[in-house]
């Protein structure tokens, strides 16, 4: 994992981040202010939430090391359990989101306690098994629906100020908490705790030997990626109204992977634009019905061949900057 | 908004002074089903087709009506098909949405059509709750449900002694209303029903589902599925000798295009209920031969059927309003007017969205009564429009008072 994720160089923190990376984020925002007046709102929600979905993904793999392929359980269960809170509970929407990632947060814990004994394939197949057993028990169980999922999900008024059943509103509130989270994650990322995590992707033999107790760390960084996690599929919940199978099958672990893979691991800004071209492939290739996802596999293929440090990653090294 | 009404005012100006009310000038009409996977025999393309022969049939150029077809694909996932079809509403200014087979991706797409008030014309779907508990004035049900399909089939097979039963069922919701249904029917007969299983959809492997049943010892297997699932567990259930040991096999929703993939000397004797059959009178085969011209061959089934039948009446009640503006206003013009059009006869829509038309008992012939292709059926009973579904009282539709 190495030699994909080396980093042209690390300063020291100053608070702001690096001038490329305030520049991006700068355009980013500029981005998401404008987007709405020409991309249909509720697609650009769906790929904010799965861009924070990659982003939090990110910060396992791109960070610690750790490939995990089950991260449609913290994804898809917190869905579930805010489209629970909101329509059959009546939670208003900070509540219920709030309580699908305390859900993620869980299950995290439960999950990442079990996996991160293992490394490599092992930890991924850890992962994988614990998120196919609860995708059976989200098929079975019947309060999530089982095929038709939890509908017609109230968005409900956040704060009681804002009425979120409005475009707009709920776009600017998608926006914001999506722009928090990434905020959010690059301060991980630069903190001390990320200066470890990284560590221990380099060399967890010598991190140990170093003195730090890296199956905690791992740890803590598993359940803060499954907790952001769960942020961004509460939302898409209250976004569509629906909590489904398909925010808990196999192919959501692996479609975030293609994401992050596909914008650049290890990156700030990476999984975002991976969410993004995903997203927009799907929708404007959606003419081509299941070809689209022959289309994806090829693109990953290429991805992988040519360039493995993803769209941002290879960007960042050509200008020499860290994005 | 300003600006579209002007442009759907010229527009109107341009297409003739009648139909000055259509938003954006256009009607628009969104077909979307499946049009890759199980269902796609039975609804996929085949559903614009005959959304495309209605409009011609109807003769909306004539009369100044622009009509725009557009279809999609909802891969059978809810989240998918209301993704589509927000789009559709919001962005493509679709008016009308017909077809929708999979009730999970109906239900869904109710809930859409009434938040934006819009239409939404079901013919593919099955589950009885689209004008049961969760009816819209927004929706009509036009071709069956499972209602029907579980008093036609479920009536016909008691009475003839298959007085025990054993469920395979899909896991979903329109898998859990028939089975729902059917046993409702079977116990009000005097029947009773000594198991059931669930199985993922879509499955391919129906091995064990199948042991199971054999070893219930039920005299009937009730099928509560559809498309290429009821292929499939028909196929299997031959290889394990299912019906060779005894037990018959009783499929709760049987398409014509399902009974071409098994072919007869598989699925003959099998007795289901259908609310069209395409070799019944000259009308319906003169649509069928226009119909499978266009599409490689193959034969309308009634989902296609409905499909037609549905647009056409859609198209009379804008002609009625001159307005395709407000989706409540529209069902109802709809649910006012008696319906009539070739292929389904005169009928009408109740209160609660349901479409009432006959429906008929249907059993598969033997390889040798066969004459000619896709002759396939015979009527043994036709059920009329006023036995055939659900009493309204039944359907806890909160559309009906009193």
């Amino acid at each position: 994992m190495a030699q994909i994720t080396e980093q042209a160089d690390i300063r020291p923190l100053n608070g702001f981040g690096l001038w490329s990376e305030q520049i991006a984020f700068m355009a980013l925002v500029a981005f998401l202010i404008v987007a709405p007046t020409f991309i249909y709102p509720v697609l650009l929600m769906k790929a904010l939430c799965f861009a924070l979905f990659a982003c939090a993904f990110n910060l396992l793999i791109g960070y610690v090391g750790l490939l995990s392929f089950g991260h449609a359980l913290f994804f898809g269960w917190s869905a579930y359990a805010c489209a629970h809170a909101a329509k059959v509970w009546g939670f208003p929407p900070e509540l219920a989101i709030l309580t699908g990632t305390a859900t993620a947060a869980v299950l995290g814990l439960v999950a990442g306690s079990i996996a991160i004994r293992r490394q490599g394939i092992y930890f991924a197949m850890i992962t994988l098994a614990l998120a196919q057993m609860m995708f059976f028990f989200a098929l079975q169980a019947p309060f999530t629906g089982g095929e038709d999922g939890i509908q017609a999900v109230p968005r409900g008024v956040l704060f009681g100020l804002f009425d979120l059943s409005d475009q707009m509103t709920i776009y600017v509130f998608v926006v914001v908490l999506f722009l928090a989270c990434f905020l959010l994650i690059y301060r991980i990322i630069y903190s001390p705790f990320g200066e470890v995590l990284k560590a221990i992707r380099e060399n967890e033999q010598r991190a140990i030997s170093l003195g730090y107790k890296t199956d905690r760390y791992k740890l803590m960084a598993f359940v803060l990626s499954a907790t952001l996690a769960g942020v961004a599929g509460s939302t898409k919940a209250l976004v569509f109204q629906l909590a489904s199978l398909t925010d808990v099958h196999w192919t959501m672990s692996g479609e975030v992977v293609l994401m992050t893979l596909l914008g650049g691991l290890g990156t700030v800004f990476g999984p975002a634009v991976g969410a993004f071209i995903i997203v927009a492939m799907q929708n404007y290739l959606a003419g081509f019905g299941q070809w689209v996802t022959i289309i994806q596999g090829a693109i990953f293929v290429v991805c992988v061949l040519l360039f493995r440090r993803g769209i941002v990653g290879v960007i960042a090294h050509a200008l020499r900057i860290r994005l | 908004m300003k600006r579209l009404s002007t442009i759907a005012f010229v527009a109107a100006l341009a297409a003739g002074p009648a139909y000055a009310q259509f938003s954006d000038g256009v009607v628009k009409i969104g077909v979307m089903n499946d049009m890759a996977g199980t269902y796609a025999d039975l609804a996929g393309p085949g559903s614009v087709i005959a959304a495309r022969m209605a409009v011609e049939d109807f003769g909306a150029e004539k009369k100044g009506m622009k009509v725009e077809i557009v279809s999609a694909d909802h891969q059978n996932k809810p989240d998918v098909g209301s993704n589509v079809v927000r789009t559709w509403f919001d962005v493509d200014k679709v008016d009308v949405v017909v077809d929708v087979p999979t009730s999970s991706v109906a239900l869904a797409v109710n809930e859409i059509a009434r938040e934006k008030n819009k239409v939404f014309l079901i013919s593919g779907a099955a589950s009885s709750d689209l004008t049961g508990a969760k009816c819209s004035p927004n929706s009509v049900h036009w071709t069956y449900d499972t209602w029907s399909l579980a008093n036609g089939t479920g009536n016909a097979i008691v009475k003839t002694g298959g007085d025990t039963w054993f469920f395979l069922t899909a896991d979903y919701a329109f898998g859990h209303a028939l089975e729902r249904d059917t046993a409702a029917v079977v116990e009000k007969n005097g029947g009773k029903v000594v198991g059931r299983v669930r199985h993922p959809f879509p499955a391919t492997d129906f091995s064990s589902f199948l042991l199971q049943a054999q070893a219930s010892k039920a005299k009937i297997i009730g099928l509560a599925n559809a498309g290429a699932d009821t292929t499939n567990a028909i196929k299997q259930a031959a290889e394990f000798g299912v019906v060779a040991g005894g037990q018959n096999l009783a499929g709760l929703l049987v398409f014509l295009t399902d009974v071409h993939g098994l072919g007869l000397k598989t699925a003959q004797g099998l007795i289901f209920t259908e609310a069209w059959y395409w070799d019944m009178n000259d009308a319906n085969r003169a649509f069928a031969k226009k119909f499978a011209a266009a599409n490689k061959g193959i034969h309308p089934s009634m989902v296609h059927a409905g499909v037609y039948s549905s647009v056409i009446h859609y198209l009379k009640a804008l002609e009625a309003l001159k307005s395709d503006a407000d989706g409540t206003k529209v069902v109802a013009q709809m649910k006012k007017m008696p319906t009539d059009d070739k292929l389904f006869g005169k009928g009408s829509i109740r209160q609660d969205g349901r479409k009432l038309h006959p429906m008929y008992l249907f059993e598969v012939k033997k390889p040798s009564e066969s004459k000619y292709p896709w002759d396939y059926y015979k009527v043994r009973a036709t059920i009329p429009a006023d036995q055939a579904f659900r009493p309204m009282s039944e359907g806890k539709c909160p559309l009906v008072k009193g």
